[in-house]
């Protein structure tokens, strides 16, 4: 189990994490969500011991990283930046890892073929693809068959054919029992593979929910597609009671702050036809859109002009680590 | 969807979990499964058993064209060592590369996650990389001792390892070689950049005496046994220099300067984000 309380990491003055706290329930995937820059790999550097946190504590399994006696047997980690020698080949760079752990030759064999990477395995990481490079750092993960596994965006970069070979390995990792922490900035990734989310923005905690409450939440302000022949009529009375209207491109409204009921209603009490009312869904992608630009707005520190609604553009901004 | 419950795992768990003698094997490992250390260290190798006797080989080869002064200057023991300077140039670049391969390719994080105290992977790589460097220098200088000797055998200049300073130069140089490797591993925990660590391994042993030199001569002399280039270098050669300590107690002041530089590597290496 990984705990995490009031975790704070600043490089010089800059923020990169500020007073994060949330736990790993056992047993469950857990999506860490936010945009590029938020503070993810961080977070993870931090549960991992490889940074110092500025203040706050991240424990696994109640003990700081740094104090475990045998780590790879506790938690497993795949990070986002290489950590392997080109030069060494995937063998060997597994066999040094499990050396420190006494773990034998045997775990070494079993990871390769888990992973798939038998062919390949004696020969240079230097000359491996991104996919292999994630598959080799999945099996370093699995080495010491920890019951936590800690992965920071293990999608990046990969074609389809990695992408369905890592959500597949998620989902054997869940049906193990294992706890699985995964980052990612990719809010489709989430919806097929988390059961609870924490999203961070800006190194602060946004949201830590499961995937339907944090959808449903942001349902509450969902839009609601509209067509009419009387467009700007009904524009105009929408706009009376509360609603905010944004034209389409194929001549359809999209209305906020209402819901489908309220437009119905209010263009039925002015005779006005509608031939088209759709409550637009939600996606998991829109909700986190949604709630990171509550958090960006917020917060006062932002400068002028800032716009509400592109959140994402304004926290990847001058947030990158 | 995973379970709601932990089930048990198939554990197969070492419980000690990690120790020192532990991550030494893992350094042995990462030692020899890198082609660029078994060149360097093949490199060393050779420069320390072969350039004495090819230096050996040259003086005899040309014995009819040397004057009596220029045969009297020939030193049987220091010429047949007379390739430590490479050999400790190359140990030197592939200490500093044993840290900085790591920072350099991100090796180090998994180093740091296998064995997150730290330490004891500074403490393994200097263990493994003295062990091994000692050895193969105390091998390379004895085949050059004996070769050169064997050589110098023609014209009867050829001492035995029972002359005077022989075995200490011998085992100086595998000493002093080891040590400056010692000092450049920690030299590249501390700058953690390949050409910085090599440049500062340049500077202090090649760029300063240089730079002492043009000191007034009462100034330089003084300095000049304190510098570790002097203060190293008397152990590994039989003919006394000018200017600077006892070989023992030059090699002495070179093992307090290494020891120095690890305590601050191993501060740092704690102390930083990795």
């Amino acid at each position: 189990m990984i705990e995490v309380r009031g975790l704070t990491k600043h490089y010089g003055d800059r923020v990169a994490v500020e007073d994060l706290t949330f736990t790993l329930e056992p047993g469950f995937v857990t999506g860490f969500l936010g945009p590029n820059g938020a503070g993810k790999s961080t977070t993870m550097r931090l549960i991992l011991g490889l940074d110092r946190p500025t203040r706050g504590t991240a424990t696994v399994n109640g003990r700081a990283y740094q104090e475990l006696s045998a780590p790879l047997h506790e938690v497993g980690a795949l990070l986002e930046a290489r950590a392997v020698h080109t030069g060494r080949s995937g063998y060997n760079h597994l066999l040094a890892l499990a050396q420190t752990h006494g773990i034998p030759r045997r775990r070494v064999d079993e990871v390769v073929a888990m992973v798939g990477l038998e062919s390949v395995a004696h020969k240079r990481v230097g000359g491996f693809s991104l996919g292999m490079g994630q598959r080799l750092g999945v099996a370093a993960a699995l080495l010491g068959n920890p019951a936590t596994v800690v992965l920071d965006e293990p999608a990046n970069g990969l074609d389809p054919e990695g992408i369905r070979w890592i959500r597949n390995l998620l989902k054997g990792l869940a049906a193990e029992g294992r706890t699985v922490f995964l980052s990612s900035h990719l809010m489709s990734e989430m919806e097929q593979t988390a059961d609870r989310l924490i999203v961070i923005g800006r190194g602060r905690l946004v949201a830590d929910t499961d995937v339907a409450s944090f959808v449903a939440q942001a349902s509450a302000g969902a839009p609601v597609r509209v067509r009419s022949p009387a467009s700007d009529a009904l524009a105009g009375v929408l706009g009376g009671i509360g609603g905010r209207c944004e034209q389409l491109e194929d001549g359809a409204l999209k209305v906020f702050g209402l819901s489908a009921e309220q437009v119905g209603d209010a263009a039925a009490a002015q005779g006005i036809a509608l031939h088209e009312l759709t409550p637009l869904q939600v996606t998991l992608e829109e909700a986190f859109m949604s709630l990171t630009k509550d958090m960006v707005e917020y917060h006062e520190s932002l400068p002028e002009g800032e716009q509400p609604g592109v959140p994402l553009a304004t926290l990847a901004d001058g947030d990158q680590q | 969807m995973s379970a709601t419950t932990s089930p048990e795992l198939p554990r197969e768990r070492a419980l000690q979990g990690v120790t020192l003698p532990r991550v030494t094997h893992s350094e042995w490992t990462k030692l020899w499964t890198l082609r660029s250390t078994r060149w360097s260290l093949f490199l060393a190798f050779v420069a320390q058993a072969g350039l004495g006797p090819l230096i050996a080989l040259i003086e005899m080869s040309r014995w009819s064209q040397l004057g009596l002064q220029q045969r009297l200057t020939i030193n049987p023991i220091d010429h047949s060592l007379g390739g430590w300077h490479l050999a400790q140039l190359a140990v030197a670049i592939l200490g500093v590369m044993t840290m900085t391969g790591e920072y350099h390719t991100g090796m180090i994080r998994s180093s740091f996650m296998a064995a997150p105290k730290r330490l004891p992977v500074l403490w393994a790589k200097l263990l493994v990389f003295s062990a091994v460097t000692l050895v193969l220098m105390v091998i390379a200088a004895f085949i050059g001792f004996l070769g050169a000797q064997a050589i110098f055998a023609e014209h009867h200049v050829n001492v035995t390892l029972g002359a005077p300073d022989a075995l200490r130069a011998i085992f100086g140089v595998a000493l002093v070689i080891t040590a400056t490797g010692a000092m450049c591993v920690a030299l590249g925990t501390i700058v953690r950049r390949t050409a910085g660590g090599i440049a500062l391994f340049v500077g202090v042993f090649f760029v300063l005496p240089g730079l002492v030199d043009i000191l007034p001569s009462a100034t330089a002399n003084a300095l000049q046994p304190y510098l570790p280039s002097t203060a190293s270098s008397g152990l590994a050669q039989a003919l006394a220099q000018p200017h600077s300590f006892t070989p023992w107690g030059g090699f002495a002041l070179f093992c307090g300067y290494t020891v120095a530089v690890i305590v601050i590597a191993a501060v740092l290496l704690k102390r930083r984000d990795a």
